[in-house]
């Protein structure tokens, strides 16, 4: 049977995926950063899992505001690395599961989860970064990947209780696939930042460390915040936070230990860190 | 229910990306959306103003363009950032310099706002 066994949640800041292109990972402003990852990377060589959800949004790499889908499910075989407007990066494509991925699709809209299905869809920086944050990769990845992209870009949104469901329904749906699986569920975005107008740069560290506690012990109170709310404590673009509630609410019910936490500052994004995993 | 969005609220030096403000920008991201395909940006490159008498943008729009105009496109114009950054990647302008621009600072005095600016 397929099962969730862990649950990350992480930013995805372009400029990460730039950083890493260009090997300057070990420089003194980046490496807090990366170092964070190691202990994910170990945990995840240990725990081994065969599919990575990865929740995200995508910021213009292969879609755009002619139709913008509010919930978008990958159902391929492949997801080949996007081109938004950098040229394409020096990573290898992403290899999918399109059997899981149709059962997902299956089970989310039967209960009432009417997403769009892809069969064709590029992934970009707000999928790529946290991949190669949490996994190595040669001329392929360790890991299987269902992309699931979320509108929080332009309003309407979905609620963060939405998006909190839209978590429980993947569980379902996962634990109901008949083959043996062992899943992980990325939400990824944020934490706080804005990038427009002339409040560009906004940070609110405090509001961070708060969400990094509450997404662990207090996810319910997350699922309350509106977007006004987020927007106003901790940037326009924090809202993207939204996503990690998808990435908790997979994990609800079950006890959970910390693995990793971490959390860095350093420009106009704040980068969080937090990898959950169940206690079995 | 607690409104989503709320009018009433106004967020300070702020624009929510909302029907308003995508139906205002529209062209001009979906202009600077053309830029993820190579051929289009080797033809804004090779003739900058050819690729904008092309575009179907409006005078005013190309003049925001040509003027490198950040803040007017993103305060006055519906511009969304993560489509006009796409525009600055060609020209050679990070999302940094378009912040700082957005700001009315210098990309150096803006650099010094930052905890870490090595981290660009």
């Amino acid at each position: 049977m397929g099962k969730i066994i862990a649950g990350i949640g992480t930013s995805h800041v372009p400029s990460i995926g730039v950083v890493y292109d260009q090997g300057r990972t070990q420089e003194p402003a980046w490496k807090p950063l990366f170092d964070a990852y190691e202990p994910v990377k170990d945990w995840l060589k240990e725990i081994k899992p065969d599919v990575a959800i990865v929740v995200y949004n995508d910021h213009g790499g292969d879609f755009f505001f002619d139709k913008y889908p509010t919930f978008a499910v990958g159902a391929a075989d492949v997801y080949p690395v996007g081109d938004e407007g950098w040229g394409r990066r020096p990573l290898p494509d992403f290899t999918g599961d399109a059997d899981f991925s149709w059962h997902l699709c299956n089970e989310l809209v039967y209960n009432e989860f009417d997403i769009t299905v892809c069969q064709e869809m590029a992934v970009e920086h707000g999928f790529m970064v946290p991949m190669h944050l949490c996994w190595d990769h040669g001329s392929d990845w360790p890991v299987k990947v269902v992309p699931v992209a979320v509108n929080v870009i332009q309003h309407p949104l979905p609620t963060a209780l939405r998006c909190w469901k839209l978590g429980q329904a993947i569980r379902k749906a996962v634990e109901s696939y008949p083959k043996d699986t062992k899943v992980v569920i990325l939400g990824t975005g944020g934490m706080s930042h804005q990038l427009n107008g002339a409040r560009f740069g906004y940070l609110n560290s405090d509001f961070d460390r708060d969400f990094l506690d509450k997404i662990q012990n207090d996810p319910m109170a997350l699922t309350e915040l509106t977007h006004q709310q987020i927007m106003e404590d901790a940037g326009a673009e924090a809202v993207e936070l939204i996503m990690w509630l998808t990435m908790r609410g997979a994990l609800d019910g079950a006890p959970l230990r910390q693995v990793h936490r971490n959390y860095y500052a350093p420009m106009t994004t704040g980068m969080g860190l937090i990898a959950l995993e169940e206690a079995v | 229910m607690a409104k989503q969005v709320d009018s009433e609220r106004p967020i300070e030096d702020t624009k929510i990306f909302d029907a308003e403000q995508t139906r205002l920008g529209y062209r001009l991201n979906k202009f600077a959306m053309s830029l993820v395909k190579l051929a289009n940006r080797e033809a804004f490159l090779a003739d900058e103003d050819a690729a904008l008498t092309a575009s179907g943008l409006n005078d005013e729009e190309k003049q925001l363009i040509r003027d490198r105009d950040w803040r007017a496109i993103m305060d006055e114009h519906g511009g969304n950032i993560y489509m006009i950054m796409k525009i600055g990647a060609v020209i050679g302008e990070g999302l940094y310099q378009i912040g700082a621009h957005q700001r009315g600072q210098t990309y150096e005095e803006f650099l010094a706002t930052r905890n870490a600016a090595g981290a660009k």
